[in-house]
């Protein structure tokens, strides 16, 4: 297409042109553009860019994206974690703290108080903590594998991702009802 | 011009009329006539419509101020080719030719039509339309990414990583017969999974991570690209190409989500090389 129009506009450059002196090779046309451009420098594309994108919105992620069990367990993963790191931390910090603002937190005061609790509330404290726990345990092994680079194959993620959460399922409900 | 024209016209035309004799009819590669042989009809059009709903993201940067919305429209599957991006060029051309999306190959290798499809980043040329027309389809663009118009997302920053990571060979030592590099062919399976990525950058926008961290985090399409230098036994800077994306942000904002692998409509690994990578870094 472009380079039949680029002949034809040449033929008709030809015939316009009052003499084969002036007769101009087909080939220079190419440089004729219709559209005008001009070169900006990096930083003035940066200026331009910047400013298109105030008003460019940005396009829909996380509550469009499908559920996998790639994602899903990551950021399970990711939640458990603090979960755990958080109250380790707070636990330790309040037996830190604990002498000095005069509660008990010695190991039979602990065990005497949750002996006295419902047993539906020991079974919800059981169950935030072992579920978490285990998702975090197993998940954990995984990730050291692929740190190791095993087990990168899409079929085999699903297979160990969904292993981690069956396995958390099964010693989690142990822990939680039986243990 | 005209004149040869003409002659060729009066050329065959005098072929045309020029006898067929059965005793040369294989000598001159000649046809039976259309009246010997039966009519193939037109495939009948099947009598029930296979109705599909399409509900595609729009934005027009002529209005800067409106909210994106998602726009409707429903498309009669048996005059529509199997592909998604055969739909989204039928909806153009027939229904609405404002609707906007990159398109090109149609074949897989170009990697303009990616998008975000059923919930998943692929190229709308190699996603079939899924049949079931009670399920209706959706499509985004590539996500967390700056919204040129409806299915095109600005791809600058993306096209600036790629280019950070010095995407070419680079060496000093001259071939030693003087003519090309050459590599044994274990060197070069090295670089299968590698070489083929066509940018689309299907992977780097499903990853978590990169939508957060878009500006440090180099991503898996192009932490795949800067492996696959990594890994040729050819180029002579590995050492630079790893101390150059040895800091906190470059690789390790990858924490091994794997969406990327998962959605890979070329069906690679970044994942994989992105853990080589990591151990490249780790003990060399």
């Amino acid at each position: 297409m472009a380079s039949q129009r680029i002949f034809q506009l040449g033929l008709r450059r030809a015939a316009a042109a009052p003499g084969f002196t002036r007769f101009q090779p087909a080939g220079r046309m190419v440089q004729r553009r219709l559209a005008a451009t001009h070169n900006v420098s990096s930083a003035e594309g940066q200026e331009i860019l910047v400013k298109q994108r105030l008003q460019r919105p940005v396009s829909p992620h996380l509550t469009i994206y499908r559920p996998q069990i790639t994602w899903y367990a990551s950021s399970f993963n990711r939640i458990t974690g603090i979960l755990l790191s958080g109250g380790l931390y707070i636990f330790g910090l309040s037996y830190l703290a604990a002498p000095a603002l005069g509660w008990h937190l010695e190991t039979p005061s602990l065990v005497a108080a949750v002996a006295s609790w419902p047993v539906a509330v020991k079974i919800a404290a059981k169950a935030t903590a072992a579920f978490p726990f285990f998702f975090h345990s197993i998940n954990g092994i995984r990730h050291l594998t692929w740190d190791l680079g095993i087990g990168f194959k899409n079929k085999t993620v699903i297979q160990t991702g969904w292993t981690a959460v069956g396995l958390t399922v099964a010693l989690g409900a142990y822990y939680t009802f039986v243990g | 011009m005209a004149t040869t024209r003409a002659l060729a016209r009066l050329a065959t035309r005098q072929a045309a009329v020029r006898p067929a004799t059965s005793v040369f009819s294989r000598g001159l590669a000649s046809v039976v006539s259309e009246s010997k042989t039966s009519t193939t009809p037109d495939p009948a059009p099947s009598k029930e419509p296979k109705t599909k709903t399409f509900h595609i993201y729009r934005w027009n940067p002529d209005e800067p101020s409106s909210k994106p919305r998602m726009q409707s429209y429903t498309l009669d599957l048996n005059k529509t080719g199997p592909m998604m991006l055969d739909a989204l060029i039928r909806i153009k051309n027939e229904t609405d030719p404002t609707l906007t999306f990159r398109r090109s190959c149609r074949e897989g290798i170009c990697g303009s039509c990616a998008m975000n499809i059923d919930g998943v980043n692929t190229l709308a040329c190699l996603c079939r339309i899924p049949t079931d027309t009670t399920k209706e389809s959706r499509i985004y663009p590539l996500p967390h990414m700056y919204v040129v118009k409806d299915l095109v997302p600005d791809m600058t920053q993306f096209y600036k990583q790629y280019r950070s990571v010095k995407p070419y060979l680079q060496r000093d030592t001259p071939a030693p017969d003087g003519r090309e590099y050459r590599q044994s062919k274990a060197d070069r399976k090295k670089l299968d999974g590698l070489y083929e990525c066509i940018l689309c950058a299907c992977c780097s926008t499903s990853c978590p991570s990169y939508w957060w961290n878009q500006e440090e985090y180099l991503g898996p399409a192009v932490l795949l690209q800067s492996y696959r230098w990594i890994a040729d036994s050819r180029d002579e800077r590995k050492p630079e190409r790893l101390d150059a994306l040895n800091n906190s942000m470059s690789v390790y904002r990858c924490h091994t989500i794997l969406n990327c692998s998962r959605t890979c409509p070329k069906g690679l690994n970044p994942a994989l090389a992105i853990a080589e990578i990591k151990k490249n870094m780790a003990f060399t």
